[in-house]
């Protein structure tokens, strides 16, 4: 049971970071590989706060937050400058330079030793101490995430995203300032992934760099890709089904020396049949 | 009243002068056709015009207002509206999504607490209706036929209400009863006392539809007038025909 709840709260923490990914890549077409940088700002930042200055858990993931978008703010800003592959680029440069940035700035995020002893959440009183009850504290993350994508998704801003996705030249010629939408949703998207690092942060109650890399931001791509581009439940199965899978694999019965081999082999196979046969994902009705 | 005017208006593309110290004035409440063989510069014009491209040299007068630069997203400040030459739809958006886009709010925070108003519903509904489109409102701009998406971008710049509109080529592909419709739509348009420009290479049409005309070639002002008297001077005749 503890390990079925294990495996739902990391789903969970993907879900989130999913739903804001897919707002920046799937709704507006920006094919960001940036999306575990600001992860990783949001993990650090309430690391940070809650280990050294002993920060309420909700203050320490605002502050956390905050961080992520401002940070946003200025990354697309000059990501701004780029489109299609370029913009791919150059947003995994971003990455490898945060990455960078939580591997060398030891006075602050301590390098590879990794910041350690992270206290779990507390909200009045109560204490996330136990497994149940953070993932009942994920599940809400998740609602208030989907929440967040869904209101913006249905409404107007939500409108002009697609359609800087599918011609942004021509939408400006209809009054639509659209560098503003574009850096809107790229902060909500970072401000969406720096709650799921809080929540990484004092579930694992251990942060270092190697849970922010590239191969981390590509990752998330996949589960958009898989569960479905512009599509917010499909976020979230996506997010289900890749944390799940590997997992479902363990009990196929593999030779333990080839195992972890054979389940990494089997998974890549079964994403590569999935995207030819259904390129547009699980519940995608639009493919890159 | 001048509705629009290019005062020496210069656009390049690597030392070629697409247009080329172009001169020009539209009336108020008139359809002026912009003709001219490939190449002369049309399409160039409106797209200079309309913030596609930055102008190079030469000023622009819009609603009154001097223009040394172009920004695209003024346009509707101005205004001014348009149709692609090569039909410009949002294609994985639907036919009424794509008419919507253009009528809500175009700034980030007004967009985000806004969905669409039911008089936002009422304009595309009016504007898809006229070009019998509305029955189509639910399908992906992407699953209509050509004619039909010219008849959508058409109706995405009716619906916005400018008071000048640039229609780029808007009858090319199209079976007779849509042209019959968008005809109709320009004459409406007109009555009502906007301003049209119309690029078009179907001469017949021209003179129907155009008060007067422009004519480019390499860029140049080629020739102006009433479509009858420059359809029947020789240079003009020489530069479509090449002759």
């Amino acid at each position: 049971m503890e390990y079925l709840i294990n495996v739902a709260i990391l789903a969970c923490i993907y879900a989130v970071l999913a739903l804001g990914l897919n707002l920046v890549v799937g709704f507006t077409g920006l094919l960001s590989v940036a999306q575990a940088s600001f992860y990783g700002l949001g993990a650090y930042a309430t690391a940070i706060l809650l280990t050294r200055f002993g920060m309420n858990f909700f203050l320490a993931l605002l502050i956390g937050v905050a961080i992520a978008a401002v940070f946003a703010l200025l990354i697309g800003l000059v990501l701004s400058k780029f489109k299609d592959d370029y913009y791919a680029l150059a947003s995994l440069g971003f990455n490898v330079i945060v990455y960078t940035a939580f591997l060398n700035l030891q006075n602050i995020t301590r390098g590879p030793l990794g910041i350690p002893g992270i206290a779990r959440p507390t909200l009045f009183g109560f204490h996330f101490t136990g497994n149940l009850s953070f993932l009942i504290l994920s599940l809400v993350a998740v609602a208030i995430a989907y929440l967040v994508a869904q209101f913006v998704a249905r409404s107007s801003f939500g409108r002009a995203l697609k359609a800087i996705r599918e011609d942004e030249p021509a939408l400006r010629v209809f009054g639509y300032r659209t560098l503003h939408f574009k850096l809107a949703v790229f902060v909500i998207g970072a401000a969406l992934a720096a709650l799921a690092g809080a929540l990484f942060a004092t579930y694992i109650t251990f942060v270092d760099p190697s849970s922010f890399t590239i191969n981390e931001s590509i990752f998330l791509l996949a589960v958009i890709i898989l569960g479905g581009l512009a599509n917010l439940r499909g976020s979230i199965l996506g997010a289900v089904s890749l944390i799940v899978l590997p997992e479902i694999l363990r009990f196929v019965g593999f030779p333990t020396e080839v195992a972890a081999q054979m389940r990494q082999a089997i998974y890549g196979a079964l994403l590569v049949i999935l995207m030819l046969y259904r390129p547009q994902g699980l519940m995608g009705e639009y493919k890159l | 009243m001048k509705a629009l005017e290019t005062k020496q208006l210069i656009k390049s593309f690597g030392g070629v002068h697409a247009v080329d110290h172009l001169s020009i004035s539209v009336e108020k409440g008139t359809i002026t056709g912009i003709i001219g063989p490939n190449g002369s510069g049309k399409s160039t014009l409106v797209n200079t015009l309309t913030g596609m491209h930055p102008i190079d040299g030469g000023e622009v007068v819009m609603n009154g207002v001097t223009l040394r630069s172009v920004n695209a997203p003024d346009m509707p400040a101005y205004g001014v509206t348009r149709t692609f030459q090569d039909v410009r739809l949002f294609e994985q958006m639907t036919v009424l999504d794509n008419v919507l886009v253009v009528l809500t709010e175009g700034n980030v925070w007004g967009a985000l607490f806004e969905r669409h108003t039911a008089l936002h519903l009422k304009k595309a509904q009016e504007a898809l209706t006229t070009v019998g489109l509305w029955e189509k409102r639910g399908a992906l701009a992407a699953n209509l036929s050509y004619g039909q998406r010219k008849l959508l971008e058409v109706a995405r710049a009716v619906a916005i209400g400018a008071e000048l509109y640039f229609f780029d080529e808007p009858f090319a592909g199209m079976f007779p009863e849509m042209i019959k419709v968008v005809v109709r739509v320009m004459e409406d348009l007109r009555t009502k006392g906007k301003t049209i420009m119309l690029i078009e290479h179907n001469m017949e049409l021209i003179r129907k539809l155009c008060d007067r005309i422009i004519v480019m070639d390499t860029g140049e002002l080629l020739a102006e007038g009433a479509p009858d008297s420059v359809l029947a001077r020789r240079d003009v005749i020489e530069a479509y025909l090449g002759e």
